[in-house]
């Protein structure tokens, strides 16, 4: 046999069976009910803690995007399955999300530091 | 599919209808297709339709900057008609027309020409053959990113005869003019010129998501057994890069189109800033927005375009010069990777072109290092091409004619680049000739050169027979000569201070006065333009060779006309629905050529490694010889 | 010719064709909202201090909607499982419901929120003028306080037709309670239920007016980027909802006859999607809604 006609040795290895079986799926519909339900009570949080005063409009705006954040990465990590996903998911992921940092902070940076205003 | 098979006189007496697994009538098979090959040619020659119409807008434009004022002669009445009244009454361009010829040039040119010629007609016609595929990973997805292109194309089309005519707000579309521009009393509240343009650009940006999608799908999961990424011809690499680019660059667009279409259509404000006062009155509108916004984000896609224009081209002409150089194409792997980091670079580079906005000195110096350091692939793709010839006994076939000359004319524009990434230099350069001159000379005798060399190398694919060399030539040289003529001296008029939006052609200004080589800056136009004329009629060898070809041309003894390596060529000339007769599998890289202790100098990718090269495993380069 | 990899993972990337698909689209969408959310930010920072406007959104609806969307990103997930443990009857209510929520979130925004807006009134007040509506702004209040000032005058217009009518000088506005009574603490921040208007009648006049509409996308780039994200979101929710009903109907069971295991794939694209819609709502809502 030659090694020539493997498709990818490097790649190969580190596919993980897959997770999604009948019995892994049943264990999991628990946990999607839990997370629905932690997204519920943390969506009446955010509403609670717009109406605190923490001090600055800019901390408010921190807070809130905070929660959000946690309330997305629990979507994005259980719903959409990336808790547990193929690498090359992750890897275009990572690339999107350097792209859409950058388009923030570089947009951000423009207002930041004008000559003229 | 049965109900329209009778549509199709022709199927009965197809060559290749003997391949097919089931027969499609006419309109399935060459209309409302899911063969990528179909889609392929499909993009291709719409595109190539398109790049002749905006370059014929360019030959309009040409003869206003020529002789500014004066009644085209023959043509221009009956053109003046054709674009309704605003256009071209007696054949003397009006102000507006030119301004729409300007905007519609670049836009078609781009979106409409280069983009779905090199990206997705190559890519939809090369790649999956290149990689051993049957098919794309999505056919219907790809047929409806055609359509919808082509919806698109119609779209831009049709605003040059609305009320008004066709965008004039450059293809960039700057606002708040872009804003404010054919609204109002005499024009139509949506069918206006720039209202179409965002509605096409919608559908064009759609169109290049839903390609990028497949693309990259693709290339990641039909590779044939054993062709590994390092294993990956060039061509297939840049297209990847470049759908990357598409995908990931594009939608902050897409954003900022909807967004200026929310502008005109429902008079927002994002990009409107508040106190504009237009003819005199002051506009109402809630104001608070920010027209920088709108470069910003037009820019976030504008330069990694920039590299979607040139990456394919990039491609195309590396399997073209690995294959008649018969040389194994030199630093494959930094080739690959200089793509790759020039794709990575290419999305926080794109405020360069704001350099006169009034951003502050952090964000100047921060894109002018990344503008700079961006060139540093750009050399290494380049310099690999370059020695890849040094030392082959190079075939001067028609392609290679046009790959080689791709080299030096991208050489020219990416060096002229460099004054244009400093700001400081920049602030005399910008908006004038010179930018035009260096842009086109990567993305005109660049590119274009490419896409020409592109054809002719994989004509023999498409049809199974191969376009006339002798009528090639015709068509390469005098095409050379014109593009050095049209754009060399543009670098002096830029330099003269000709800015890139005037319309009389500078006879007016300053430059009038400043000679270079006995002529004004101003009079170097007449040259330019006939120059740009004849380019047209260079054009014609090809046009008559291309259809003549399709018919008539002769047919390949095999399917490995160029005596290439990678894997398209071993499927038949043209291929059948499924493409390969037996599924390919790759043992080998993509460009052994001139391999030692072989008979022949092409060693296909499908050619099991033979016991003794197993003792050599990697078989060491002959030495090079500087004759 | 069948395409490979549609039902089965290849091996070295362990993914299906359309799983890598959705992701790279996704990852497209990332980009596409990215824009308009950097575009929100841009304009925000810009503006000037009581320029952008808070707490016109109607909060309980807002968090119903929420609250709406969340679940049927539970139910879609819960039908995708039901898919993989081959429970076809459970698959059609879980599926019935996440239509059902579509469905109701859509109406919502469409018959209720919008509407509802497009019958209020702002007024932004010229700078040199603040001074004369001090008694529905309540500036020198806000200034103690530390608070940002007021530069809006909000509520129900009563003459329509000063709004096209030049010869119209002023504004009749049934004043916000915020406007009604500006010095009253109760006030400074929003309120949690909406409340109507108060029969107090502000009156401005034009001469003294920087910008006023109704709450249409033209009122303010506030507006215009709610209605811009808010709209193009609701755009995503309406493909969702034919998506999973093309699946609900008959094809989705002859699919399911056909190939199990291809109609849980395609579900399960299609959840990602729908998933995706539901977390760009998650940073809509606070942003929007709350802030």
């Amino acid at each position: 046999m030659n090694e020539s006609t493997q498709p990818h040795s490097q790649e190969a290895a580190v596919a993980p069976p897959d997770d999604h079986t009948a019995e892994h799926v049943a264990a999991h519909v628990r946990k999607y009910i839990m997370v629905g339900v932690t997204l519920l009570t943390f969506t009446a949080i955010t509403v609670a803690l717009s109406y605190v005063n923490f001090g600055t409009m800019k901390a408010n705006v921190a807070v809130a995007m905070l929660v959000a954040t946690f309330k997305a990465g629990l979507v994005a990590a259980i719903f959409m399955h990336l808790s547990a996903e193929k690498r090359l998911i992750y890897r275009i992921l990572i690339f999107t999300g350097f792209f859409v940092l950058g388009l923030f902070w570089l947009i951000y940076l423009a207002w930041y530091n004008p000559i003229v205003r | 599919m049965d109900a329209i098979t009778h549509l199709d006189p022709h199927a009965a007496h197809d060559p290749h209808h003997e391949h097919e697994h089931h027969e499609l009538g006419f309109v399935r098979r060459w209309i409302f297709s899911s063969d990528h090959k179909v889609i392929g040619i499909q993009y291709g020659v719409t595109g190539l339709v398109f790049l002749f119409f905006g370059f014929s807008l360019m030959m309009l434009m040409r003869w206003q900057l020529a002789y500014p004022g004066q009644a085209l002669p023959v043509i221009g009445n009956a053109l003046g008609k054709f674009f309704g009244p605003g256009s071209m009454p007696d054949g003397k361009m009006t102000p507006e027309f030119y301004n729409s010829l300007g905007a519609m040039h670049g836009t078609i040119m781009i979106f409409l020409g280069i983009v779905p010629v090199a990206f997705a007609a190559f890519g939809n016609f090369v790649v999956p053959l290149q990689i051993g595929a049957p098919d794309m990973t999505f056919p219907k997805i790809n047929a409806a990113s055609f359509w919808a292109f082509f919806v698109g194309g119609v779209i831009m089309l049709v605003s040059f005869f609305v009320p008004g005519g066709a965008a004039k707000g450059g293809w960039t579309s700057y606002t708040p003019l872009a804003v404010i521009s054919e609204q109002g009393p005499g024009y139509h509240p949506v069918l206006n010129g720039q209202t179409l343009w965002l509605i096409g650009f919608i559908f064009l940006i759609t169109s290049s998501l839903l390609g990028a999608v497949n693309f990259i799908t693709t290339i990641i999961q039909l590779r044939a057994p054993g062709l590994t990424w390092m294993r990956l011809p060039f061509f297939v690499w840049a297209q990847f890069v470049t759908a990357f680019l598409l995908l990931l660059a594009f939608p902050p667009l897409e954003a900022a189109v909807i967004m200026q279409l929310m502008d005109r259509v429902a008079a927002t404000s994002f990009f409107m800033p508040a106190g504009l006062v237009v003819n005199g009155s002051p506009l109402h509108i809630s104001g608070g927005g920010s027209p920088l916004l709108w470069q910003h984000l037009f820019w976030f896609l504008g330069h990694p375009e920039v590299y979607v224009l040139i990456l394919p081209g990039m491609g195309i002409v590396a399997e073209v010069i690995a294959n008649n150089s018969r040389k194994p194409l030199w630093g494959y792997k930094s080739l690959v990777f200089a793509a790759l980091v020039l794709g990575f670079l290419s999305f926080i580079v794109w405020a360069h072109h704001m350099w006169l906005t009034g951003m502050g000195t952090t964000v100047s110096a921060f894109f002018q290092t990344t503008t700079l350091i961006i060139s540093i692939p750009s050399v290494i793709i380049l310099s690999a091409f370059f020695i890849s010839l040094w030392g082959a006994s190079i075939r001067f076939t028609v392609p290679m004619l046009f790959a080689t000359a791709f080299l030096p004319m991208f050489g020219i524009g990416g060096l002229t680049g460099i004054p244009l990434a400093f700001n400081s230099a920049d602030l005399f350069l910008h908006d004038t000739y010179y930018v035009i001159a260096h842009f086109h000379y990567i993305v005109a005798p660049g590119t274009i050169f490419a896409l020409f060399a592109g054809i002719y190398y994989w004509f023999p694919k498409a049809t199974g027979r191969t376009m006339n060399m002798f009528w090639g030539k015709v068509h390469f040289w005098p095409s050379l000569i014109c593009m050095n003529v049209i754009f060399l001296p543009m670098f002096l008029q830029g330099m003269l201070g000709m800015h890139r939006r005037w319309y009389d052609g500078g006879q007016g200004w300053n430059i009038a006065n400043e000679h270079v080589w006995g002529l004004t800056g101003f009079q170097w136009n007449t040259p330019i333009s006939i120059a740009a004329w004849c380019m047209g009629l260079a054009q014609i060898p090809f046009i008559i060779n291309f259809f003549y070809s399709i018919l008539w041309g002769k047919r390949v003894a095999n399917d490995n006309p160029w005596e290439a390596t990678t894997l398209e060529w071993t499927a038949p000339s043209p291929p059948g629905h499924g493409n390969f007769i037996k599924a390919p599998v790759a043992y080998r890289g993509p460009y052994e050529y001139s391999l030692p202790r072989r008979g022949k100098d092409f060693t296909m990718q499908n050619e099991p490694i033979e016991a003794s090269e197993r003792k050599t495993a990697r078989p060491t380069p002959d030495p090079v010889v500087i004759a | 010719m069948e395409i490979p990899y549609t039902v089965i993972a290849r091996r070295d990337t362990g993914l299906w064709n359309a799983k890598i698909g959705i992701w790279l689209f996704l990852a497209s969408e990332v980009m596409l909202f990215g824009g308009l959310f950097s575009a929100y930010v841009f304009l925000r920072l810009d503006a000037a201090p009581g320029d952008w406007p808070h707490g016109l959104l109607n909060v309980p609806v807002g968090t119903m909607n929420t609250a709406i969307l969340i679940a049927s990103s539970v139910t879609v997930v819960l039908a995708w499982a039901a898919l993989k443990m081959r429970q076809f009857a459970r698959y059609k209510i879980y599926m019935g419901i996440t239509i059902l929520c579509g469905v109701i979130f859509l109406v919502v925004k469409l018959a209720y929120e919008w509407p509802q807006k497009f019958e209020h009134f702002g007024a932004f007040i010229k700078d040199d003028a603040l001074e004369k509506y001090e008694p529905y702004l309540g500036n020198k209040h806000l200034l103690a306080k530390g608070l940002p000032p007021r530069k809006e005058i909000t509520g129900h217009l009563h003459n329509k037709e000063a709004l096209s009518d030049p010869n119209v000088k002023e504004y009749e506005i049934a004043l916000d309670p915020v406007n009604a009574d500006p010095a009253n603490s109760v006030n400074d921040r929003p309120h949690f239920f909406y409340v109507p208007p108060t029969d107090k009648i502000g009156t401005v006049e034009k001469a003294d007016v920087k910008y006023a509409n109704m709450f249409i996308p033209k009122h303010s780039p506030y507006f215009a980027s709610y209605f811009t994200i808010t709209g193009l979101h609701g755009l995503h929710v309406l493909a969702g909802v034919l998506v999973f009903i093309y699946f609900w109907l008959p094809v989705g069971a002859n699919m399911y006859k056909r190939n199990p295991e291809h109609l849980a794939n395609r579900v399960e694209v299609a959840g990602l999607f729908w998933h995706f819609v539901d977390l760009v709502w998650i940073f809509v809502f606070p942003l929007f809604y709350l802030l």
